[in-house]
């Protein structure tokens, strides 16, 4: 209990550092900083239509960082969790068009989440398959297979896939109604995808505590060299982290597809994967604590358009927020670590 | 087991707390005293001396006009600039901020714009560009709006004819669709029509070539960038860039070039003061004045006699630069010859006065299949969805 209570600690202690320097930021800016900080509490939670908002940035961020906490368990760096949801958002698409035909359309629709899943698997298997029997590194293996995916989303989009007539990054076709993710409009949000959230966070925090996958990765993580002696196959667990990461980082790209865009368009992603890394990172590993920074997360980033409508300021301060928060809570695990080690030397 | 009950008590806190916190601030629209608040997406910056910043100066216009009126605006809304935001997200933010009138100014907004316009089916859009209410895929509460820059374009190409040098008029293409086809294919009849009417040229002698970059404005990885499009263009021999897309790179490139040594220019789009800063090598620019349209449109809705339109609005041919009643200008640049903008007036005259329609038969595609038999006039829906380039032209009409 005492470590959780320490990380929350910490993470107050980063806080107040964010939001010194982000003050001092927006003040050699020329702007009021608590008239930013009010605008962008306000933006994201001051009604119920915009925290609904919210929720639809916090879903797929908190289905990558449950992804990414397997990865970060076994110790590997799953920065292609981008590229897993993107690939996520293509076979959601794929599987969508291949049901536009069929009189089943809404069935089609729950195909298309297993399809996402299967895309961000493959993907994920792809990098932990170079790391595995390549040894190329997972950060490398994944930025390349980003780029990749990328570029399969533009050439879809260009080519195969594009509008009649129409060569534009503006994206496909857009689905029929019949063929969105169903949501209430009374709450302006889908059960569906909360539920599969809530699904991926309980599954998440089972696996990782009570089963043997989840004490084995940890076991990896911590100490390789006795996880080999016990006879642990480390590549197998390898994978393993890696498809349960690129599967629901493609869920979430199947998300992005049948409940925000309807169509597959080139930022599908939005960026929400390298989001997810910070989150994860600032929840110091830890899934109770990684949906609350998804949300804080999820509330910044759609507040901050408050911030060029309102202040006519520049919204990428959210980023900044969110980059200086990281940092500092790296820097706070640093200094933990670094005292840690004084301590041991000092009884020595 | 301790953790998780602890985790569902705190989150269920942290719930209830913003629960109390969003029923009770049910938030009535701001009242600013405004007898009427207007909402302007634009797909790039404001100040981008094109596209969006002709737009921005159009809702200025309004604010002036029409009294106690109010813009709200956001730009930079594409997903490259604000990956994540959504155009419904943005409509409903604006909605609560009062707006009552939304203007999405780009083809890009099409399918989000239609999606809002179901959701806050009392407030009045004005999609521009599009044509929802051709297709009937919009609801009652969307009207489609555009000037027509076809004539724009076309006095553009007569003046890139009457100034190479070279005989090569390049077109930076924005993205393929219908309205880029239109636009560029009245250039090209422009410039055709210069260059064999005016200086009496074989019109096989002249090159006229379209390269894409993709998307309305550069964005690095994703589209071509149009900085090394032009300055590709002006290495090989072309020595007039009219300009497509929504940014001024080709009369910043030309500019360059200029300082190199080289006899080329530009012709930029959209923005009335877009010639600034290239006073050497800009020909002039076709623009779009939106602030006449945008008042009349915004009256309607004031006044409840709001209709679903698709308005395609005419310059006003008495006087295409009169800012207060036409919608699409030509202001002549600094470039230009004192010849060409003696003939270039003349070919305005003509066009206004319907004694010169450049859209009249015999018109090939570009495949060599017929657009228009000898004789006939395209009406508006024939150019409107023009299927390829016209025959003559280089560069793509579709996606490969």
């Amino acid at each position: 209990m005492t470590d959780y209570y320490r990380t929350i600690k910490e993470i107050i202690f980063a806080l107040v550092i964010v939001f010194t320097f982000t003050t001092l930021v927006l003040l050699a800016a020329g702007a009021p900083p608590f008239e930013a900080y009010y605008h962008i509490f306000k933006g994201a939670l001051g009604s119920w239509i915009r925290f609904s908002h919210v929720i639809k940035t916090w879903i797929p961020l908190t289905l990558c960082a449950c992804g990414l906490l397997y990865t970060f368990r076994i110790n590997l760096w799953n920065i292609g969790i981008e590229g897993q949801m993107m690939m996520g958002a293509v076979f959601t698409t794929a599987c969508l068009r291949f049901g536009l035909e069929s009189p089943v359309q809404p069935l089609f629709l729950w195909f298309s989440f297993a399809a996402g899943i299967t895309g961000g698997a493959i993907w994920a298997f792809g990098a932990g398959f170079l790391k595995t029997k390549g040894g190329v590194n997972e950060i490398f293996a994944g930025l390349g297979l980003n780029f990749v995916a990328q570029g399969i989303i533009l050439w879809l989009i260009f080519g195969p896939w594009k509008r009649p007539g129409v060569a534009s990054m503006s994206g496909t076709e857009i689905f029929p109604h019949t063929m969105w993710l169903p949501h209430l409009t009374s709450i302006r949000l889908s059960p569906v995808g909360l539920g599969l959230v809530t699904l991926a966070l309980v599954i998440t925090a089972l696996m990782l505590r009570y089963t043997r996958i989840g004490l084995y990765l940890k076991a990896i993580g911590n100490n390789p060299n006795a996880a080999r002696i016990f006879g642990i196959k480390r590549a197998k667990y390898m994978l393993i982290a890696m498809l349960f990461a690129g599967g629901f980082a493609g869920l979430a790209g199947s998300l992005q597809v049948t409940g925000v865009y309807h169509r597959l368009l080139p930022a599908i992603s939005s960026n929400y994967g390298y989001l997810a890394l910070l989150v994860v990172m600032l929840a110091n590993y830890n899934i109770w604590l990684a949906p609350f920074i998804a949300f804080f997360f999820a509330c910044l980033n759609v507040g901050s358009i408050q911030l060029p409508m309102v202040l006519q300021l520049d919204s990428s301060l959210s980023g900044v927020i969110q980059g200086s928060l990281v940092l500092a809570a790296l820097a706070v695990h640093a200094w933990r670590t670094f005292r840690k080690d004084n301590s041991h030397r000092g009884i020595e | 087991m301790k953790k998780i009950v602890l985790s569902i008590i705190t989150l269920s806190l942290v719930f209830s707390i913003f629960f109390i916190f969003a029923c009770t601030d049910t938030e009535p629209p701001e009242k600013t005293g405004n007898a009427f608040t207007f909402g302007l997406l634009m797909v790039g910056p404001y100040n981008d001396h094109g596209w969006s910043q002709a737009h921005y100066e159009g809702g200025k216009y309004v604010e002036k006009m029409v009294p106690r009126s109010k813009m709200i605006y956001i730009d930079k809304v594409n997903p490259a600039d604000r990956a994540g935001v959504t155009i419904p997200q943005l409509v409903d933010d604006m909605v609560e901020k009062g707006a009552t009138l939304i203007i999405a100014n780009s083809d890009d907004m099409k399918d989000g714009t239609r999606e809002a316009a179901n959701q806050h089916p009392n407030v009045h859009f004005i999609h521009i560009s599009g044509d929802d209410v051709l297709t009937g895929k919009g609801p009652k509460n969307l009207s489609n709006l555009m000037g027509k820059m076809e004539y724009g374009k076309m006095m553009a190409g007569f003046t890139a004819a009457l100034t190479t040098k070279t005989g090569k008029i390049a077109y930076l293409g924005p993205l393929i669709n219908e309205e880029t086809r239109r636009l560029a294919s009245s250039c090209y009849l422009g410039a055709r029509y210069a260059w064999e009417k005016v200086l009496n040229k074989n019109a096989a002698d002249l090159k006229f070539q379209v390269t894409w970059i993709g998307f309305w404005f550069n964005i690095p990885g994703v589209t071509a960038d149009p900085t090394q499009v032009a300055q590709n263009f002006y290495n090989t021999g072309y020595d007039v860039v009219v300009s497509g897309i929504d940014t001024t790179e080709a009369l910043v490139v030309a500019g360059q070039k200029r300082k190199e040594g080289k006899t080329v220019w530009a012709i930029p789009y959209d923005f009335e003061g877009a010639c600034e800063g290239g006073s050497d090598v800009c020909l002039g620019v076709p623009y779009f004045n939106w602030g006449p349209s945008y008042v009349d449109m915004i009256k309607k809705s004031m006044a409840g006699t709001w209709k679903p339109e698709w308005i395609w609005l005419e310059p006003n041919w008495e006087n295409i630069n009169d800012l207060n009643t036409s919608a699409v200008g030509f202001a002549a640049g600094p470039a230009i010859s004192s010849t060409t903008k003696q003939e270039l007036d003349t070919f305005i005259k003509e066009l206004g006065a319907g004694t010169l329609n450049l859209f009249t038969g015999p018109l090939q595609y570009q495949d060599g299949s017929i657009f228009l038999k000898a004789g006939e006039n395209a009406n508006d829906q024939q150019i409107w969805y023009m299927k390829q380039l016209l025959k003559g032209m280089g560069g793509q009409s579709s996606a490969k």
